[in-house]
């Protein structure tokens, strides 16, 4: 039998102080992204190929300018929807499905505080993405232009709409449901939603309806940007922040903890 | 302070749909030990539930360390630990690096390594839970329910699928928590848990306390108890009943195995040896059945099974 000194487990309860608790829950979280192969598979390997793919082989006409141009921007959005909305969706769902939501509510970390841990996380994924597909793009002779800061301004309402997206539908869906439809949204949204195709190969009246996606409005707004050079694209900026509002509204309304 | 109980449940109700889980539910817990039992169904999970804040009572109040569960939720979480039944582990997570997360949400957590040790969960290694036995998730989650030095701890069936070893050193583990002064609500169905574990024992049925004690108090109330003894065959039983207090009976069960119900006290077993002595008989056993708390579980909670 194992000896324990007296006094061992004597009570001395607290809570950690915010941002300590914070900082270790987004690092786990990341943690668990990083180590998630299919979530890799998604946020990674994915987009990693379209570029490479659809900038060296003429497979879709991208109009007049470099291929890579026209490319870069809508894997940008990809890269963005791919963890904020699916990557997140499947695995806020799992955690709710195994009762690690549970388990954490009764945690000292505060309900917002894991929700900014979630979204510190996505946010350190995102940066990591941007900066490999950059890289990559840049490589295949990719010339960005434009205002950084419309660029980052339509990075977080992108993110900001589609982890409210996400969170809603892990919230309110079984695991397997989301698992399901978050990958089905995934592949429909990166056909439909200017990603590689350009909308106006669309019928008009598609392409109007499909323009009002958070994934076209995110990847027009970026190619008006680093493509065209455009300043604020305030309408697309308009319509994220229109899906952000309503779908984290929605899932702070709607979501069950387990 | 000292006497203020851990948990004060008052006429909780508590439905889903039209399924009422508890049904004007009172439990006072007091420091130390305090084990909960009662058949499947019986709204155990569900009352130790609104006291860890989970859920929001329909009716009636709930105080745990004096607060309020749900409305001073954020005050109550770093006094209390939290043993789930199942699951609370992210599915790619290792053993030692989802305690040390736990550990690092707490001001002063336990030495992670020591109970890592002390439970056995060394042997983990770097495999992930979703790969861990039943009994390693179990004992994990045993060990993130005590790492942040709570004053209170709630097991929800702490032991289920451990094997012995296991067993005895949750067991071991409860004892010293209760020796430094942490308070203990846990629910089970294995009534030697309670027996060995408890200062105090609530059986829960139908959505209300039926009973609630020390284990001792319980066993010795309710029903007569047993005393029996061996001996040659073919006793006069009838001399021995009139040797006996009134409301005794005394009966040969099978030959040379005879049985006295009734107040089982040392006048009583005094009684049947010097009897035996009289008549020339050596019992080659005797023996004095007490009650055991599953008697009493299952006199109370009934014998058919339930969902």
């Amino acid at each position: 039998m194992t000896t324990t000194t007296p006094g061992t487990y004597a009570p001395k309860p607290g809570a950690a102080p915010l941002g300590r608790m914070i900082a270790a829950q987004a690092a786990l979280e990341t943690k668990m992204l990083l180590r998630n192969g299919e979530q890799l598979l998604l946020t990674v390997v994915i987009p990693t190929l379209l570029l490479v793919l659809f900038s060296t082989v003429d497979i879709v006409d991208t109009g007049e300018g470099e291929t890579v141009d026209f490319l870069a921007p809508g894997v940008l959005a990809l890269a963005v929807m791919s963890t904020a909305f699916t990557g997140q969706a499947i695995a806020t769902g799992f955690e709710r499905r195994y009762g690690v939501l549970k388990r954490l509510a009764s945690s000292p970390l505060p309900r917002w505080g894991l929700m900014t841990a979630k979204s510190a996380s996505v946010l350190v994924t995102e940066v990591l993405q941007i900066l490999l597909l950059t890289v990559i793009a840049l490589l295949l002779g990719w010339s960005p232009q434009g205002s950084p800061l419309a660029v980052v301004m339509l990075l977080v309402l992108g993110t900001a709409a589609f982890s409210g997206l996400g969170l809603l539908m892990a919230g309110t869906l079984r695991a397997e449901a989301t698992l399901a439809t978050a990958n089905l949204v995934f592949l429909l949204l990166l056909v439909g939603g200017g990603v590689v195709v350009p909308l106006d190969k669309f019928p008009d009246a598609a392409a109007d309806v499909l323009g009002l996606l958070p994934i076209s409005a995110l990847s027009a707004g970026l190619r008006d940007v680093l493509q065209d050079g455009a300043g604020m694209p305030w309408a697309n900026l308009g319509i994220l922040a229109a899906w952000a509002v309503a779908s984290l509204a929605a899932a702070g309304r709607f979501f069950r903890w387990e | 302070m000292r006497n203020e109980p851990v948990v004060q449940v008052q006429a909780l109700v508590k439905r889903y749909g039209p399924k009422t889980a508890v049904d004007g539910l009172d439990l006072v817990a007091g420091r130390g030990v305090t084990a909960v039992l009662g058949p499947n169904g019986a709204g155990k999970t569900t009352t130790v539930e609104t006291c860890e804040g989970y859920r929001r009572p329909d009716s009636g109040t709930v105080r745990v360390l004096g607060l309020d569960p749900v409305r001073q939720s954020a005050e109550l979480r770093p006094r209390i630990g939290v043993m789930l039944q199942s699951g609370g582990v992210y599915s790619g997570a290792r053993a030692d690096e989802m305690l040390r997360h736990v550990a690092r949400l707490h001001a002063h957590p336990l030495d992670v390594d020591a109970l890592i040790e002390r439970l056995g969960l060394g042997s983990c290694g770097r495999t992930s839970y979703r790969r861990l036995s039943g009994g390693q998730k179990q004992r994990l989650a045993l060990a993130m329910a005590v790492v942040g030095r709570p004053e209170l701890v709630f097991l929800d069936e702490p032991t289920a699928g451990l094997d012995p070893q296991a067993r005895r050193a949750a067991w071991d583990l409860v004892r010293d928590l209760r020796a430094d002064g942490v308070s203990v609500i846990l629910t089970t169905h294995y009534m030697d848990e309670a027996e060995q574990l408890a200062d105090d024992v609530a059986i829960i049925d139908g959505g209300r306390v039926i009973t609630q004690g020390s284990p001792e108090e319980l066993c010795k109330g309710g029903a007569e108890n047993t005393l029996r003894f061996t001996g040659r065959p073919g006793l006069d039983v009838g001399s021995l009943l009139k040797a006996l207090p009134p409301d005794s009976s005394a009966a040969e069960l099978i030959p040379g195995s005879y049985r006295v119900v009734g107040k089982v006290d040392p006048q009583l077993l005094a009684t049947v040896t010097s009897w035996c002595a009289q008549h020339g008989v050596m019992p080659d056993s005797i023996s004095v059945e007490r009650h055991t708390l599953e008697d009493v579980f299952l006199e109370l909670t009934g014998k058919e099974l339930r969902s």
